[in-house]
């Protein structure tokens, strides 16, 4: 009767999967629109079974410590890697046999040094993942086998990979070269950028669904602000001329729009935040030091349309989620006609974006809930993960093969963590 | 000359940093030792003193000078010099100082294509700020075609036509009770029909007035004027609203009818609500009656002891949410005090269950058609009824609504002015004014002392208005404008 109690226990466990928890509770009977990006119709699929994960187990200096010096790690807009982790321990991708791994992921929380204003600080991050990585090459083979072509690196921070918060010194770094070879599942998204690798998947940064949950108000209330944006314009501490921040996108709508009444936009941070988005038809998200925000990822929850303001940006998990037909691309150069675009786009068009919007499972690929429901960002990137497989033969090496550099990097880079 | 070479070579390696960053690292290891970074070092310290003595921007100055053919500062962007970076550290107090000023555009079309530059831009600006008024308008049909979905999707699902039944008459609060039904009506997203019985006959009045709303009306005489004591007023009202019933039913109306008081206050939400009625329904009204101020404090007194009275008027739910009776408001305080005349300077009381508070179906009324067995036939009434509960024949199928009489959507008011006050047919002052009175204070200084009030002939006041006129003229203290008109002001008695 062995036999028979384990398949009991094991049909209860995929009647789970089964049967749909419920989403996101947002949208009620609103009339949705399918979504489906360029690699198809590929929200809602289900990652289980595709693919395997391997967590390698870290000591705890590299997770549990970092997090409990600092709990603050947990509610910032990074905290996509450390929920990522947790869901990975607890999911059904994951496999303890490593031999049967298609992808093996390492925990390692590099943004959770954080200064007393909350922003992350990167300088030790490459001395920490070079760490990190030194000890999976040496206590498990798997490394060694492809150089970290199957493995897969959480890097929400600002540039990704390239560990600094100033784009130019970001740039000069460079991606850490022993991740030249893994894939990185990062926030940032630029085209053509040194810190975007080919083969990088985007994921929205981290907002917290409870708090955004408790904001909701009735969808029949009208919407009524034209245009939405709080936020900076100038970063007086940093850039007090403007021309640096955000590339001068946001000084120019401040410049050019403060006195329209289409344009409800200003720096201040009121306790109606997230109600006053729900009744906006736009909502701006320029960029700022880096091109991505959390904007995005509230827009979409509140049903307003996003405005992108970045030029060459990717946004989150571009493959399966037909952005150009969901939000507004505005180059940074037609800023000064932002009016012109908005008010010139047909109404048709502006109520289509409503409906793809409203779709539960796009509101859904956007949030990292706790604990994971399906269709959100985790299963997201367990689709493009799977979506990778299986790895091109040519990765694996023969024994003895070498491609990475392991002292290459600024010298500070070297030091041990 | 030198100053190019070597910006062009310092700069073609920062160039080199934008291709892979495989090679990268051993060159740059080099880069620092050489004579063009401690070139630019120098540079760059020298700028920075120089701006803190002179304490502004040099190197704004700088770029000015060098400056190629770029029309306006604003639309230019240019690189940087990597000491910018420096600049941008959290800690930083010193000025920015851009060195590396000539803009060489083609630089970033080495192999990344990519268009996006590092550094510092330009602000965009355009030349006029103001928005189109054609884009406006555009952006409110966007705005108003948004909200057209909005409502269609999530408001009421297949919305029926309102049949609003309003009894009136002529008076002087008239205008003002008409006047805000009707924008209240007007505002309605649903199809109206408003259904105006007037006592004492169609009069001109009352015709100007709804006609100016837009909206389908029915104006229907009848044949009583309006009777001075509170008590036969509310019979009348009730025999008014009965024929409207009546017509609703001749001409087989169908919506669902409410009950609207010229001197009651609606709110958007009540109309809303009314959309979720099946057949007979009740809302909550709130009664504010208005009571005479000598009785106030001491009623006030002996209030705080015991509860003071609910002022609303509505169906009561038990915990299961079903109808378990009525809150009617509580008479007794104003026991003996109330208003029996319409002159009464004291509490006009409401009845036991006003009839604003309760909406049919229009299909109630008809004389054929599959309705519910506990309806009364109008024609089959025997006399009349003093609110529509005389219409069913067991209450209890009543219709809660309102999230079962909690939310108050309408309130109840009674304020008339006295039997005999007068006011302009129209309210339009025609012909101009014969009477002319100068008031007892005016603001002038120099202004003849208070002369008697009543009927003066003209001719005696006629110099000192004059010259108020031509005061006001220049004084420009006068609120009204009145300068068509040569009088200065009346001092009418207009009752009330």
């Amino acid at each position: 009767m062995e036999i028979w109690r384990w398949v009991f226990i094991g049909i209860l466990f995929l009647s789970d999967f089964v049967v749909k928890i419920e989403p996101f509770k947002l949208g009620r009977s609103q009339p949705t629109e399918r979504i489906s990006g360029s690699a198809g119709d590929v929200l809602e699929d289900d990652p289980v079974g595709r693919l395997k994960v391997f967590v390698y187990e870290l000591p705890s200096k590299y997770n549990k410590k970092i997090l409990q010096k600092d709990q603050r790690c947990l509610n910032h807009m990074f905290a996509a890697e450390i929920y990522m982790h947790r869901f990975l321990l607890s999911s059904p991708v994951r496999t303890l046999n490593p031999e049967e791994a298609d992808w093996f992921y390492t925990p390692v929380y590099t943004t959770c040094d954080l200064t007393p204003n909350g922003l992350p600080l990167p300088f030790k991050s490459p001395r920490m993942m070079r760490s990190a990585i030194q000890l999976i090459s040496s206590n498990w083979p798997y490394w060694n086998r492809t150089e970290g072509a199957d493995h897969f690196f959480l890097v929400p921070h600002d540039f990704g990979a390239c560990f600094h918060y100033q784009e130019e010194k970001a740039i000069e770094r460079g991606i850490l070269p022993l991740l030249q070879r893994a894939t990185l599942v990062q926030t940032f998204g630029q085209r053509n950028h040194v810190c975007l690798k080919e083969g990088s998947i985007i994921i929205p940064p981290y907002a917290p669904p409870q708090k955004m949950q408790t904001h909701l108000i009735p969808e029949k209330t009208p919407r009524s602000i034209f245009v939405y944006f709080r936020g900076l314009f100038y970063d007086v501490g940093n850039d007090p001329e403007g021309g640096y921040y955000a590339r001068g996108a946001r000084a120019a709508v401040w410049e050019n729009f403060k006195d329209n009444p289409l344009f409800d936009i200003s720096t201040e941070h009121p306790t109606t935040y997230y109600e006053d988005m729900q009744r906006a038809v736009f909502c701006l998200c320029p960029l700022g030091w880096a091109p991505w925000s959390p904007r995005l990822v509230e827009a979409v929850i509140f049903g307003c349309i996003p405005v992108i303001i970045a030029d060459d940006i990717v946004l989150p998990f571009a493959d399966a989620i037909p952005w150009e037909e969901i939000g507004v691309f505005v180059d940074e150069k037609d800023v000064p006609n932002l009016d012109t675009i908005l008010t010139s786009i047909p109404p048709e068009v502006i109520l289509r974006k409503q409906r793809l919007l409203a779709n539960p499972s796009m509101k859904q690929a956007m949030l990292f809930p706790q604990p994971a429901q399906p269709g959100d960002a985790f299963h997201q990137v367990l689709n493009g993960l799977a979506r990778k497989l299986p790895h091109d033969k040519s990765v694996y090496f023969k024994p003895g093969e070498r491609v990475l550099n392991w002292t290459a990097g600024p010298v500070g880079d070297l030091k041990p963590w | 000359m030198k100053l190019s070479v070597l910006q062009q070579s310092y700069l073609n390696r920062r160039s080199n940093s934008f291709r892979s960053s495989g090679p990268l690292d051993s060159s740059s290891d080099s880069a620092i030792k050489s004579p063009a970074a401690i070139f630019w070092l120098v540079l760059h310290g020298l700028s920075c003193l120089i701006s803190l003595v002179l304490g502004f921007r040099f190197s704004r100055l700088v770029f000015l000078l060098f400056s190629t053919s770029y029309t306006n500062l604003y639309t230019s962007p240019f690189h940087s010099s990597s000491e910018l970076a420096k600049t941008l550290d959290f800690h930083s107090l010193l000025p920015t100082n851009p060195v590396g000023n000539v803009p060489l555009p083609s630089l970033n079309n080495t192999v990344t294509n990519s268009r996006v530059v590092v550094g510092r831009h330009g602000i965009r600006i355009r030349p006029w700020p103001h928005p189109n008024p054609v884009e406006v308008m555009k952006a409110h049909q966007i705005i108003e075609r948004v909200q057209t979905e909005q409502r269609l999707q999530f408001g009421v699902k297949d919305p029926r036509k309102i049949i609003v039944v309003t009894p009136t008459y002529v008076r002087t609060f008239q205008a003002l009770h008409l006047t805000g039904v009707m924008h209240s009506l007007m505002l309605v997203p649903y199809d109206l029909v408003w259904i105006v019985v007037e006592a004492g006959g169609i009069s001109n009045e009352t015709a100007s007035l709804i006609a100016k709303s837009g909206l389908k009306t029915i104006h229907v005489g009848f044949n009583q004027r309006m009777p001075n004591s509170w008590d036969q007023r509310h019979k009348l009202e009730s025999k008014m609203r009965l024929r409207a019933l009546r017509i609703i039913r001749e001409k087989k109306l169908d919506g669902i009818i409410m009950f609207a008081d010229d001197s009651n206050m609606h709110s958007m939400e009540l109309f809303d609500e009314i959309q979720n009625v099946k057949w007979f329904g009740a809302v909550s009204v709130g009664i504010l009656a208005n009571s005479a101020s000598t009785d106030e404090t001491v009623d006030q007194k002996k209030g705080e002891e015991e509860n003071p009275p609910m002022p609303v008027q509505g169906p009561a739910c038990n915990v299961s949410n079903m109808l378990a009776g009525w809150h009617t408001f509580n008479t007794l305080p104003f026991a003996g005090r109330s208003a029996v005349y319409i002159d009464d300077r004291a509490t006009v009381l409401p009845r036991m269950l006003e009839w604003s508070g309760f909406v049919l179906n229009s299909r109630l009324l008809w004389k054929d058609g599959d309705k519910p067995d506990w309806i009364k036939d109008i024609d089959a009434l025997d006399g009349d009824i003093e609110n529509p509960l005389g219409l069913v024949k067991v209450p209890s199928v009543v219709e809660p609504l309102g999230s079962c009489g909690r939310r108050v959507l309408l309130w109840w008011l009674r304020v008339e002015a006295r039997a005999d006050s007068k006011f302009p047919p129209r309210w339009i002052i025609d012909p101009p004014l014969e009477i002319t009175v100068p008031s007892k204070r005016t603001p002038w200084p120099d202004t003849p002392p208070e002369l008697p009030a009543n009927e003066k002939p003209v001719i005696g006041i006629q110099e000192p208005t004059l010259m108020h006129t031509t005061k006001t003229r220049t004084s420009r203290s006068k609120r009204r404008s009145k300068r068509k008109h040569d009088e200065a002001r009346a001092d009418r008695r207009t009752g009330f």
